[in-house]
């Protein structure tokens, strides 16, 4: 597979560098909502959403930037993008699945300061990504972000129920469980040669 | 009636960051510099330091603005507000030091979306004058920087056997990779999470043990 071939950028942002393990994007959803599996999943699903819209939009405003030449702008420019696209999934989803808009609460406006929404707009535009590398990319991120979260909260669900001295509660066994599972995720790592 | 605000500036204000409330050991904010850029002393400097300045901008400028700023759109104000000076630090490391800039990577402009940041703009800015504000976001900056600098200091140590590009144990020193490498950065802040938590119960259990003697 060469390099720039969708299905290989397709792979390489979902398992070989994978958003949330491999390049430490998106880590607060991943630690702050990875209780249970259910709503981890939503949490995955709405992300990859946002990502989707952003991503395309990012490709589209970065012509208009770099036509105009006001590349220093692009940072308030995707960032502005990214934040009205995180409104407009909250008021579908208030609308279409108000059971879920309660249950991701706070966390869904917060969707505005996850660093792989907006790291994945940065990464596709020094890569000099076209649509469908871009399209490759964000679902391929997406997904990544989902598989980790989940397998986090489901890994967490079977922690609740493990007997542990009571120093390492909370947060200090989430990371370390992370760090094992980046540890299995460097395995991947091979797929790319 | 608007609530009255509390202007005393004390010495907790400053150091409620440092201790206390730290960013990263206590509230768990901004963890994906935290994790990402700590793998050397060097950067882990570079990223605090670019971090507490854009943190110190941002809500000094919010404060001063903080009662001309619409409630609706705070929000969308403070990250323009943030993104403005994480578009001048990226410039100015660029400037400085492209090796400095190159090694960081993306991870400079990310800190427009750094929680810790928009949390401080939003929880402490927004309601209090200048001068307490820029106290307690220097505190919190240097907290952030402590915490980074503790976090690539083990892990350069543990995975390149050295201490701000100066080896330390000579050539025999076989280098345990996997500290500098993404699990590293996880299973390093666990470790360090693992400590204080050890530490408080200990101090709650010596006071709780003080207290029976006494009574």
């Amino acid at each position: 597979m060469s390099p720039d071939s969708v299905s290989f950028i397709f792979l390489n942002a979902f398992l070989i560098n994978n958003f949330v393990l491999a390049m430490f994007l998106g880590l607060c959803p991943f630690l702050g909502v990875s209780g249970k599996i259910n709503t981890a999943w939503s949490m995955g699903l709405a992300t990859t959403l946002v990502m989707l819209i952003s991503s395309l939009s990012a490709l589209f405003i970065n012509e208009l930037l770099v036509y105009f030449q006001i590349e220093f702008l692009r940072l308030i420019c995707y960032i502005a993008v990214i934040a009205s696209a995180v409104q407009l999934v909250e008021m579908s989803m208030k609308k279409f699945s108000p059971g879920l808009f309660k249950a991701l609460g706070i966390f869904l406006p917060l969707i505005t300061t996850n660093c792989a929404i907006l790291g994945l707009a940065l990464f596709q535009t020094s890569k000099e990504y076209d649509l469908a590398q871009s399209l490759a990319y964000s679902t391929g991120a997406g997904a990544g972000f989902i598989l980790a979260i989940v397998l986090m909260a489901g890994l967490r669900e079977k922690l609740e129920l493990a007997d542990l001295p009571n120093t390492s509660k909370g947060a200090a066994i989430s990371l370390m469980l992370a760090g094992i599972l980046s540890l299995i995720f460097m395995g991947f790592a091979g797929l790319g040669s | 009636m608007p609530i009255k605000e509390d202007h005393t500036i004390t010495a907790d204000t400053f150091l409620s960051g440092i201790w206390k409330e730290n960013p990263v050991f206590v509230m768990l904010l901004g963890m994906c510099p935290v994790l990402a850029v700590t793998n050397s002393v060097i950067n882990a400097l570079a990223m605090g330091l670019a971090t507490t300045f854009v943190l110190l901008c941002s809500s000094a400028l919010i404060s001063m603005l903080r009662n001309f700023i619409p409630k609706e759109v705070r929000i969308a104000t403070y990250i323009v507000i943030i993104a403005t000076f994480v578009t001048i630090t990226d410039y100015v490391i660029q400037a400085i030091s492209l090796e400095l800039y190159n090694a960081l990577g993306a991870f400079i402009q990310l800190i427009v979306v750094n929680c810790m940041i928009l949390g401080r703009a939003e929880a402490y800015a927004s309601k209090n004058r200048f001068l307490k504000t820029m106290t307690n976001s220097l505190g919190m900056g240097i907290g952030f920087t402590i915490a980074l600098l503790s976090l690539g200091s083990v892990r350069e140590l543990l995975g390149n056997g050295s201490l701000l590009g100066y080896s330390l144990f000579g050539d025999a020193f076989q280098p345990w990779v996997v500290m500098v490498l993404p699990p590293g950065g996880f299973i390093v802040l666990g470790a360090w999470l693992l400590l204080f938590n050890w530490l408080k119960e200990r101090k709650e259990n010596l006071s709780l043990a003080n207290e029976r003697g006494t009574s």
